[in-house]
């Protein structure tokens, strides 16, 4: 017995939207869970005090400013690398083996686990180069971590100007520079811009790279070579040592609120710099 | 002037390529210090006894990690069977169903979702799978099961995100010259444009199995730590990534060896799955 | 009588293999209007982007004869092109204008070249906007988006772009194909003004603009120069009949 085309169709339409709408219920909810938990928790005392007792009291401001910290000067390092590593690639050579090695390095860096990188952090910043657990060691180990993502970002970006914009460029007497950071770098800023928030939103949630190089001291830090705990550091083990649930569901929705007004704010930059001019 | 902005031009080419090959740099150094730390443990205990051995007890001279080889592959796999068929599904709605509309705010939500960190997955596994698992199947609810959900909803975003850039870039005129011999939307789907996005879908479930395989933190919470080969889906485990985050911290001498070297063997089975989904891409690439 | 701009003996390019100039002799007279005219693939596009620097020698095996330009030198690869584009200022065919204001369209050259003074350069873009015949059109809305302007208008846009570089030779390829007639008409009559001040060489495929447009014409087919001579004098009179043909629309 045949069963009707039709009917499989419209069948297979319905399963489909389910398991769309199933998805994204379930992320959803797992945002809306962390927010009614932790939303009673999340007061301006929480915020701006210093924790107390391992974290079951008081509140997380010294791991907001090493999460602050490890965002800003992680991305600071890995940008400039990033973004003449992708000016490189798309301007300054033709396709050849070089290229493609150098690509290959970006892909595999792409790749390595972020345990990984916390094993290479750990055995290189902190004990080979003595660095200890630092915000340093921290930040260099995420830098290295991110840049793939700012290189990618950055190309797609650069690639995506179109080549007639050079053309004018050099006929109105640019060089070669002139023209990448007059005409192409600003016409790609919206996707490069992308790249770099969304590469702080990773370097932000980082737990297994970062508790290994910057260790977790509860102190808010004094210099670059101090220890520190990010908010996602603070998070796992208010968890995993069962500390407080409350302030776990706390910390967590800050630090998720945190990556969203981010992420929010690199659409609204993104889609202001493309309108003003197109 | 000439000269002056020639030298300039050049010295602008040679820092960016010094840029560009700081990459090579740190791949170069992340692999010698890893395998400097890793390798000698294998050359002194042997391969076998490491990645064959079912004792690891360190401090006693075992480091047999094969039970956590085996609970990495089985919970990946889980999350892999657990999650890959619902990204899918999703994926082939957003790509062939789905509204101009509809697309505009569910696919970035998807990649603002995708920015949930991994430790709050980890936690509401613990907090709200883990005690179901334990009531209703048993077990200490710390298990095999809890860490493919887990996994399986961490790795939704990842295969839905890249198996529809597979999906939407199929050709109108595949699904075009279907619909024109009178199949159904779903046929066209099924039978034209699944198969068309192949490499990219197949693409999509392996980095989903390469983030599966390394998540650390997550695994931890909901995975329970036991030693032993689990037998059974309610039965804990110890994955290669938890292996070496719970023990990094107080390890020395070859202990902590022995952890670099669980870190080669994950670098191995990760670099070998991404170099297959790159080939699988390139395929696509070439068709 | 006429000076000469631009001096041109046995210019001989090649494309890869393939020889795209062979053996042009050419003179290039100051102030004046040089049409530049021939069906495609005839080498008007070699020709021009060897004058105005955009030439990739990597691209071209061999580049062989002598161009001299008055108050610039000889070019050769050696030259230093960068300066050359300051000298030499080309529109193209499709308008492509920058995805910047109006002002910065026009003010991008010349702060290239080192003007910084806001009052400086607000004369100077309002000098090249005039001779572009844009100004009146533009005055108030100078901060806009360049790319809201009309294809016409942003065709005059890239001419005053050139303009705000002053430039000795100014070099328009094909600039109003797909331009409506009035924008077309507008750019003919600023090249009239213009060439009291500057060297004009108009490239067409198009007979008609050639005649109205160009003080002296020359004949391009197959890469080599059929002939070139005052415009009246080609058009009604041509020497050879390969010119007549293509000036009477036989082929093209």
């Amino acid at each position: 017995m045949r069963i009707n085309p039709r009917l499989i169709d419209k069948l297979m339409r319905g399963g489909l939207t389910f398991q769309a709408l199933f998805t994204v219920a379930i992320l959803v909810a797992i945002v809306l869970i962390i927010f009614v938990k932790g939303f009673p928790y999340v007061t301006t005392e929480f915020i701006f005090s210093y924790p107390e007792d391992m974290g079951r009291l008081g509140g997380i401001f010294p791991f907001l400013v090493s999460t602050l910290f490890l965002g800003v000067l992680s991305i600071a390092f890995a940008t400039p690398l990033g973004i003449g590593t992708a000016i490189y690639l798309t301007e300054y050579t033709k396709e050849s083996s070089l290229t493609r090695c150098i690509r290959f390095g970006v892909e595999s860096l792409a790749g390595i686990p972020s345990i990984i990188y916390g094993l290479f952090g750990f055995i290189f910043f902190v004990i080979k180069l003595r660095m200890g657990w630092s915000l340093l060691s921290g930040t260099l180990t995420i830098a290295i971590m991110v840049l793939p993502t700012i290189i990618r970002t950055s190309e797609e970006a650069i690639k995506a100007v179109p080549n007639n914009l050079r053309t004018v460029s050099f006929s109105l007497g640019a060089t070669k520079w002139e023209t990448v950071t007059r005409v192409i770098i600003p016409s790609a800023a919206p996707g490069i811009l992308t790249g770099i928030m969304l590469s702080i939103g990773r370097a932000v949630s980082e737990t297994a790279a970062v508790i290994f190089t910057m260790g977790s001291s509860l102190r808010l830090p004094a210099s670059i070579m101090d220890s520190g705990r990010t908010m996602a550091v603070h998070f796992y083990i208010l968890a995993r040592e069962g500390i407080s649930l409350e302030k776990a569901y706390a910390t967590a929705l800050v630090l998720i609120f945190s990556i969203l007004v981010i992420n929010i704010l690199a659409y609204y930059i993104m889609h202001r710099m493309i309108a003003r001019f197109s | 002037m000439n000269r002056r902005l020639a030298n300039k031009e050049n010295a602008i080419r040679l820092v960016l390529l010094l840029f560009a090959l700081s990459s090579l740099l740190f791949l170069f150094i992340i692999f010698i210090f890893i395998l400097s730390e890793g390798v000698p443990l294998f050359a002194k205990v042997g391969v076998k006894n490491i990645t064959m051995g079912t004792r690891w007890a360190p401090t006693k001279g075992f480091f047999g990690i094969f039970p956590m080889i085996v609970s990495s592959f089985m919970v990946t796999l889980g999350a892999l069977v657990l999650g890959a068929p619902l990204a899918l599904g999703c994926s082939t709605y957003l790509s062939e169903y789905a509204g101009k509309k509809t697309k505009m705010v569910l696919k970035p939500s998807l990649e603002l979702l995708a920015g949930i960190p991994s430790v709050v997955y980890g936690f509401l596994g613990v907090v709200y799978i883990v005690p179901l698992i334990r009531e209703y199947l048993g077990g200490s609810g710390f298990s095999i099961l809890a860490t493919s959900l887990v996994l399986g909803i961490m790795i939704l975003p990842t295969i839905t995100s890249i198996s529809f850039d597979a999906l939407m870039s199929v050709p109108a005129a595949f699904r075009e010259g279907s619909l024109a011999m009178g199949a159904t939307k779903w046929q066209t789907v099924y039978k034209v444009v699944l198969p068309a996005a192949r490499s990219g879908i197949l693409a999509s479930f392996i980095l989903g199995m390469g983030r599966a395989i390394g998540e650390t933190m997550a695994v931890i919470m909901v995975a329970g730590n036991a030693l032993k080969i689990p037998t059974s889906l309610l039965d804990p485990l110890r994955t290669l990534t938890s292996n070496i985050a719970l023990e990094l911290a107080y390890a020395t001498g070859d202990h902590r060896r022995a952890l670099f070297s669980t870190g080669v063997v994950l670098l191995v089975i990760i670099m070998s799955l991404n170099l297959v989904a790159n080939f699988w891409v390139k395929r696509r690439v070439d068709k | 009588m006429h000076r000469t701009k631009i001096r041109v003996r046995n210019l001989r390019l090649c494309f890869g293999k393939k020889e795209v100039l062979n053996g042009i002799d050419l003179d290039i007279y100051e102030n004046r209007v040089m049409g530049l005219m021939g069906p495609s693939a005839s080498g008007k596009s070699s020709f021009i982007s060897v004058i105005n620097g955009m030439i990739n020698f990597e691209d071209h095996a061999c580049f062989k004869g002598q161009v001299h330009i008055d108050g610039f030198g000889e070019l050769s690869e050696k030259t230093d092109h960068v300066a050359l584009r300051k000298r030499v200022g080309t529109v193209f065919a499709t308008p492509i204008p920058l995805p910047r204001s109006i002002f910065e369209n026009v003010a991008f050259g010349s702060r290239l070249k080192g003007v910084k003074k806001r009052s400086e350069l607000n004369a100077l873009v309002a000098e090249s906007l005039k001779k572009a015949f844009l100004w009146d059109e533009v005055k108030n809305r100078l901060s806009e988006s360049a790319l809201k302007l009309s294809g016409g208008q942003q065709q005059r846009l890239c001419l005053a772009r050139t303009l705000a570089l002053k430039p000795d030779v100014i070099l328009l390829d094909e600039p109003c194909s797909g331009l409506d007639p009035i924008s077309t008409a507008k750019i003919e009559e600023a090249l009239s003004e213009l060439k009291r001040d500057h060297t004009i060489i108009l490239v067409s495929n198009n007979t008609k603009q050639i005649a109205r447009a160009s003080d002296f014409v020359a004949f391009f087919y197959m890469g080599k120069l059929i002939e070139f001579g005052p415009t009246v004098k080609v058009f009604t009179n041509p020497e050879q009949k390969l010119t007549e043909d293509y000036v009477l629309g036989k082929f093209g």
